[in-house]
């Protein structure tokens, strides 16, 4: 440590400072009061009847109505994206869906802040984020799926590429736009048909979504989206005639899901939870590395599968790690998700609040200990402070299960066999991430993590060239780059050998 | 006086080894008595796969490559006992011929699978192709020695290892390749090769926590509840087919591992 960094050690941590307000005009954002289904390029009411209020996880204010999908909405659904293929969407030329792609890459891009705006309103989200992260990153899958439409030959030799059928697609309430875009882009570019079931505390953006299609002039039926909770989602999963299901979101109900599918020969991908090491060497760039952990937990409040929520650090750095780590967290800014300075937003539902205070107890009963930087929290709405457990054992519940929240375990490691020994030992296998700055201790490292991606020096990057997807309990299939194409195409071989 | 001839007992190949049923039992198939493998030899051929799962994806894909061409080498020098088992002759040489063509892509599939990925920020991305672990194959009925190849070379090219249901009608040319396996350079446990009823056993493997991928080809019938054990996991079901042989057998049992490293000065 250098004389000036001892200086900046031993400096007073800022917790004075306020910052003024900085709010995101909220106006952009025009909402209906009630919302129905969209099937067959129309908004309709539910034939259930039935609707539910979604709200802002801020202020717990309710936003607007939006239908519960029934077994008929979902029935109508299916058959509207059944049409669509038949009759048109499976027989266009593939320049032609590419176009269609590249459109609705372009609205998103003209439109980014409305939709950054309604994100962060209905899902809780830091506006900072919504805006320069799900937006940028939902219009680039769909220019970068759109490129695809007219090449799939070539993406895999010796293989004869043709669309699937109807997707049924569920995603979560964590990046729902996102989600959206890294489901839906590659099924069109594929030339299947979809029907997209939002999470249920997330509505709003896939229902804008709608008008974007609109704008685009996607054929109708082409895109289907059906809210409601898990019981629409059902409906999807075990209708005979959807020919594939994509599935993000928790382990249990994917399990469920592959269940509900055996036998049936229905295509499946499931991308599931995550129990992310994040392992930081004694010759990492500390003071990155920190970056890397806050960027690796608290990004999206935690609300992320692939979240770094096991910190493993070597023992001889522990302590300067530790107290860094709480430094930074102390300049945390929780609050506002419009307001532009805020870094953590609102839990996304009392419900997921509720799941975390139960799992952050159990991490309090077991034994572990707590720190929490003083923070003052909004009087409505779901907030959770960041938190940080030392002295926590592999088999606390805290380092077993996955927390999906604002809330960071820390285990230690004296060697590398022993760092790979506690990562690998999860029955989820999503992400990874390795502080060093030994190139050699990198790639092996690499090579041994069972996880799906491997984030070195870096935290939290996603790009849609790059494939993610899980080992193990985390799922199977990949979405995002070649490999993303492949779970919504038939690929029989031009000439089997043998 | 004419000589009596010495005869074989048909056994179980785990781990590197010919053990009996830990149960005692056997069954008759094509004449012979056969090893009848309970649960606890599933269990223990796993333990076996396992085990040996770190040695065989760490070697290098040259060296997995040069071992299958061995295994090539070996059943051509079994061809006559392998033929007296199987369909005959024809049987044997598809099969051999099978373990030439998978040992030549052990060192090239990383590189048609695989991608580099130009990402829109300063970051080097690759995509690499990874084993997935300890693969359960219910081997088909027939062809009963070149079904059991076409399944079993594509999972251990990749670096898998395999625990293989052998076919139930006919399963002593599984041993009899076995033998080839044991006198190869294939390390002990890569390959394990139970004998018995496939109803069984089959449920057992499908519900192991331990087993990553199951290829149901030879399951028939009871695909819906192996796949149904099969979630308890999240293990990846294949259906494969016999007659199937491409690069893509080999992909449908390995991992995506995507690495990202920033680029700067």
């Amino acid at each position: 440590m250098t004389d000036l960094e001892r200086r900046q050690d031993r400096a007073p941590v800022p917790s004075g400072w306020d910052y003024a307000p900085a709010p995101e005009a909220r106006d952009i954002v025009t909402l209906e009061e009630r919302y129905g289904l969209y099937i067959g390029g129309e908004l309709v009411e539910p034939k259930s009847g039935e609707y539910f209020p979604t709200v802002s996880p801020a202020s717990e204010e309710v936003l607007a109505e939006v239908g519960q999908a029934g077994p008929e909405d979902v029935d109508l659904a299916v058959q509207a994206a059944r049409d669509a293929y038949d009759n048109g969407w499976s027989a266009i030329s593939p320049a032609e869906r590419a176009k269609y792609l590249f459109r609705i890459a372009r609205i998103l891009q003209e439109r980014s802040r409305e939709f950054a705006v309604l994100e962060s309103l209905n899902g809780g989200k830091p506006i900072k984020e919504s805006r320069d992260v799900d937006l940028p990153l939902a219009a680039a899958h769909f220019f970068y799926y759109a490129g695809w439409a007219d090449k799939l030959e070539y993406a895999f030799p010796h293989r004869r590429p043709r669309s699937v059928g109807v997707a049924g697609q569920i995603i979560p309430w964590n990046f729902p736009l996102l989600m959206l875009a890294w489901k839906i882009a590659p099924a069109l570019a594929g030339g299947n048909t979809v029907v997209l079931k939002p999470a249920e505390s997330t509505p709003l953006s896939a229902l804008l979504f709608a008008d974007v299609l609109r704008q685009a002039e996607l054929p109708p039926g082409v895109v289907n989206i059906v809210t409601g909770d898990g019981r629409a989602g059902a409906e999807l999963v075990k209708h005979p005639d959807v020919d594939k299901i994509a599935f993000t979101g928790s382990t249990e109900v994917g399990k469920a899901i592959q269940r509900e599918l055996a036998g049936t020969g229905k295509r499946l991908t499931l991308e599931l939870g995550g129990k992310a090491a994040n392992i930081i060497f004694d010759d990492a760039a500390l003071d990155q590395a920190v970056e890397g952990i806050v960027n690796g937990i608290y990004f999206n409040q935690g609300h992320v599968c692939c979240a770094g929520s096991r910190l493993l650090v070597q023992e001889s750095i522990y302590e300067p790690v530790i107290e860094k780590l709480k430094r930074r967290l102390t300049t945390l800014r929780v609050g506002d998700p419009l307001d532009k300075n805020t870094d953590v937003g609102a839990i996304n539902s009392k419900q997921q609040l509720e799941k975390i205070e139960e799992l952050v107890r159990s991490g309090e009963e077991e034994g572990a200990d707590i720190y929490q930087p003083p923070c003052r929290l909004p009087e409505k709405g779901w907030w959770f402070v960041p938190t940080v457990f030392t002295n926590v054992a592999q088999s606390y519940r805290i380092a077993q299960e996955e927390i999906f929240g604002p809330v960071l375990s820390v285990l230690t490691f004296r060697t590398p066999d022993e760092a790979v020994e506690k990562a690998n030992n999860t029955p989820y296998g999503l992400s990874a991430g390795v502080w060093t700055e030994k190139g050699s201790r990198i790639l092996s490292m690499a090579s041994r993590l069972e996880a799906g991606v491997v984030w070195a020096n870096t935290y939290n990057r996603f790009d849609p060239t790059s494939p993610f997807g899980g080992y193990k309990e985390s799922g199977f299939g990949r979405e995002g780059g070649l490999h993303g194409l492949e779970p919504y195409l038939d690929l029989e071989e031009s000439e089997v050998r043998g | 006086m004419t000589r009596l001839p010495v005869r074989k007992t048909y056994k179980l190949f785990v781990g590197g080894d010919f053990p009996r049923s830990e149960s005692g039992r056997t069954y008759e198939a094509q004449g012979q008595n056969v090893a009848r493998a309970s649960r606890k030899d599933v269990r223990d051929a796993v333990r076996a796969a396992r085990g040996a799962f770190g040695k065989w994806r760490g070697m290098t894909a040259y060296n997995r490559g040069q071992v299958l061409y061995r295994i090539a080498e070996m059943m051509e020098s079994r061809k006559e006992e392998l033929a007296e088992f199987s369909s005959g002759r024809e049987e044997i040489e598809t099969a051999v011929d099978r373990w030439v063509w998978y040992a030549g892509w052990a060192d090239k599939y990383a590189q048609v699978l695989g991608t580099s990925n130009p990402v829109a920020a300063p970051y080097f991305n690759f995509t690499i192709p990874e084993p997935t672990g300890v693969v359960g194959i219910v081997a088909p009925e027939e062809p009963a020695l070149d079904g059991l190849v076409g399944r079993l070379a594509p999972v251990i090219v990749g670096g898998n290892t395999a625990v293989v249901l052998a076919s139930e009608s006919s399963p002593l040319a599984a041993i009899e390749l076995a033998e080839a396996l044991a006198t190869s350079d294939v390390p002990g446990g890569v390959v394990n090769i139970l004998t018995g009823f496939k109803a069984e056993l089959a449920p057992w493997l499908a519900g192991h926590m331990d087993v990553n991928a199951i290829d149901v080809a030879g399951a028939d019938g009871e695909i819906p509840e192996l796949e149904r054990l099969a979630a308890e996991n999240v293990k990846r079901v294949v259906r494969g087919r016999a007659d199937r042989q491409s690069p893509y057998e080999i992909a449908a049992f390995l991992e995506l591992k995507t690495v990202w490293h920033p680029i700067g000065v």
